[in-house]
């Protein structure tokens, strides 16, 4: 059973909702990275998505944007993002641990390439924004030869029709976009996620579906999780590591984590 | 292979694929408002009226068709081959783009958009879509780098006097495609009531293909005129190569002349050994960029690479992806010319000619002096003239000293 599967699991058995938190690797300096993963893990973060640096990232809004800006500014590859999971994995096996990005860094390190060292940095899989299903044959069949997820994205926009073919292409889980827009840039509505979810659901043949975009803090998640099987927070977490001094970022995002695992459980 | 028995090119395919490049590489978001988009495109390529009401548009606002004039003073100078220049310049709003914005308004329409934006480097594709805003009386947002808005600062004025809002983007590189990373962003925002114009023949299908069919009338006037000129078709067609729309537009109804010669030019900048350029089909790789995989300029862990040009237009790390399939077909070779050879080629058109293209257009002027010298007087050489110069006489006047 993969990791994100156990993951999954175990919640499901316990009644929980998932907790998935993002943050940039690389973000604010490289350092910082690997204790602010295990800093996540002791807020109460069931998941951690790693955001992989992109010169264009076109879903974005500017708080992602500038935390990708602060990661590239110390020349952060996507080997170096492997490099940190490998140093997180010393201490944390069980969390699992998801790139999420643009395809662009993925293609020039080629895919065979990338997995190998995915898999030797147990890497759990990987959501790439500009990559929908269509598009995803080649990747996707690299990945599932070693047994990593290629987790896809379902947007407001998604046709009923369209959201089943894609449930049908993902694994892992599958992530509801909560509203049109780049990250950070809204709330997002807990009527209209609940209106879309149930189809979603129905058609999720038992993948869990998480929600993110516009989820902020222990309220927003809370709203939001019941119509789910758990949230995703971004945005907010790369505020802090941008407004924080290094030394501070730990305590910070394990309390800012902790504040939305009481809301949720 | 004799022309008889070859199979006609068709691209692309359903899923917007030339060869290997194009797709569709977006966000989820955007799936719905491109399938739309499409399902519309196929819809009025078979309808005679809406075909018929852009070419009343093309004729009667645009002022097409537009002269392909031969450029005698030109081809002495040169010493070689015949020149003709297929002037796109004298286009309503000075350049070939509004070709595309008419065409792209009239779906916009269809789908009850209220809302156009678009992304602008030289600002001529932001003019054009202003102005068919203003004419339809929809809403209008252009997306530019500060620093295009710097070195453009008469056609931001422009667009801002034909009611459009010019929203400055201050993120990576400053440039045109910073605008369209923009650009993308408040489409997925906005795409309820909003259409998103690319002004190239790049980003995800289908543009590519349909900003090349709006293009195409430049290919087609030019092949009739010629024959009407000359009593036969060119040996070799020219043209600058940003993203791609005008070169495309030229090429493509002459892409099954075995005969016809197509070289796209693109821009050298400093020169292609110093990096300091913006030539992704003779230095770059393919990649994923903006919705398509096509040639690119990026760092060996694929970060997009800052480019560089004098001319905003061309200043871009990709190329539309027909152009990146043409390249591997061998279709179509890309060359490229340096800021200077474009500077030269600016004056030369001005002083032989009396017509002051537009420094995109400049390379293709350029690249076809050195070309024409080593031609036979009996070659016929094509050039598209993309645009007039109006724009760029702040950046030409600022490299002689001399304040405007
Ligand atoms: C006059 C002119 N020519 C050429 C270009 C380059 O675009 P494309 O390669 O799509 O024709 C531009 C773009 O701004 C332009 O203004």
């Amino acid at each position: 059973m993969s990791r994100l599967a156990k993951r999954f699991a175990s919640l499901a058995r316990d009644g929980r909702k998932a907790l998935n938190t993002y943050i940039v690797a690389g973000d604010p300096v490289p350092e910082a990275t690997v204790p602010a993963m295990h800093a996540l893990v002791a807020g109460g973060a069931d998941l951690i998505e790693l955001g992989v640096p992109f010169s264009d990232p076109e879903a974005e809004g500017p708080t992602i944007q500038a935390g990708i800006e602060r990661a590239l500014a110390h020349g952060v590859t996507l080997g170096d993002v492997m490099d940190m999971v490998s140093a997180f994995r010393r201490d944390d096996r069980d969390t699992p641990v998801v790139l999420m990005g643009y395809l662009n860094p993925f293609l020039r390190m080629g895919y065979e390439d990338f997995c190998t060292q995915a898999v030797a940095a147990d890497v759990d899989g990987v959501i790439v924004v500009n990559l929908p299903p269509e598009e995803a044959g080649t990747f996707q069949e690299a990945l599932r030869s070693r047994h990593m997820d290629l987790v896809l994205l379902v947007a407001p926009t998604t046709t009923a029709e369209r959201a089943a073919y894609i449930a049908g292409q993902g694994s892992g889980f599958l992530y509801y976009v909560s509203y049109k827009g780049v990250t950070g840039a809204r709330h997002a509505d807990a009527a209209d996620v609940a209106k879309r979810l149930t189809g979603i659901r129905a058609v999720a043949g038992g993948l869990p579906v998480l929600v993110g975009f516009g989820i902020k803090d222990g309220a927003s998640a809370a709203a939001i999780a019941p119509h789910a099987d758990g949230v995703v927070v971004g945005s907010a977490l790369v505020d802090t590591m941008g407004s924080t001094p290094v030394a501070g970022i730990g305590n910070r995002l394990k309390a800012q984590v902790r504040d939305i695992r009481d809301a949720l459980d | 292979m004799s022309r008889s028995n070859r199979v006609p090119y068709e691209a692309p395919t359903d899923d917007g694929r030339f060869g290997d490049y194009g797709g569709r590489f977006v966000a989820e978001t955007l799936i719905h408002a491109l399938d739309e988009l499409t399902r519309l495109y196929a819809s009025v390529s078979r309808d005679s009226a809406f075909q018929a009401a852009l070419a009343r548009e093309l004729k009667d606002y645009v002022g097409r068709p537009t002269p392909l004039y031969r450029a005698d003073r030109l081809t002495e100078h040169a010493g070689g081959a015949r020149i003709y220049l297929k002037r796109e310049d004298l286009n309503h709003t000075g350049a070939h783009k509004i070709n595309n914005t008419v065409g792209q308004a009239m779906l916009a329409s269809r789908m009850g958009k209220t809302r156009l934006i678009a992304e602008t480097g030289a600002g001529q594709h932001g003019v054009a879509t202003a102005t068919v805003a203003a004419r339809l009386g929809l809403e209008c947002r252009v997306y530019m780098g500060s620093e295009d808005i710097a070195r453009q600062s008469i056609n931001v004025y422009r667009m801002k006097l034909l009611g459009a809002e010019v929203a400055p983007v201050n993120a990576g590189s400053r440039t045109l495609k910073d605008a369209m990373n923009e650009a993308m962003r408040d489409w997925v925002t906005n795409v309820d009531n909003t259409h998103y114009i690319i002004g190239s023949v790049a980003g995800p299908h289908p543009y590519p293909m349909l900003v090349r069919d709006f293009q195409a009338v430049i290919g087609n006037e030019a092949k009739e005129q010629c024959l009407a000129a000359e009593g036969r078709l060119p040996d070799l067609l020219v043209a600058c190569v940003g993203g791609g729309s005008n070169a495309m537009g030229l090429f493509y109804p002459f892409v099954d002349d075995d005969g016809v010669d197509i070289v796209g030019v693109e821009a050298g900048g400093e020169g292609l050994g110093t990096g300091r350029h913006a030539a992704p089909l003779n230095a770059g790789t393919p990649g994923v960029l903006h919705g398509s995989r096509t040639y690119l300029m990026d760092d060996e862990s694929g970060q997009i690479a800052e480019t560089h040009s004098i001319s905003a237009g061309l200043d871009y790390p990709g190329v539309g992806p027909e152009h990146a399939f043409w390249k591997d077909l061998g279709r179509a070779r890309y060359a490229s010319v340096t800021d200077d050879e474009a500077l030269a080629a600016f004056r030369v058109l001005n002083q032989t000619e009396g017509i002051m293209p537009a420094l995109e257009s400049s390379h293709a002027v350029a690249w076809t002096l050195r070309e024409a010298a080593r031609r036979p007087r009996e070659d016929i050489i094509l050039v598209n003239l993309s645009g007039r110069g109006d724009k760029d006489i702040h950046t030409v006047a600022a490299i002689d000293g001399i304040e405007v």
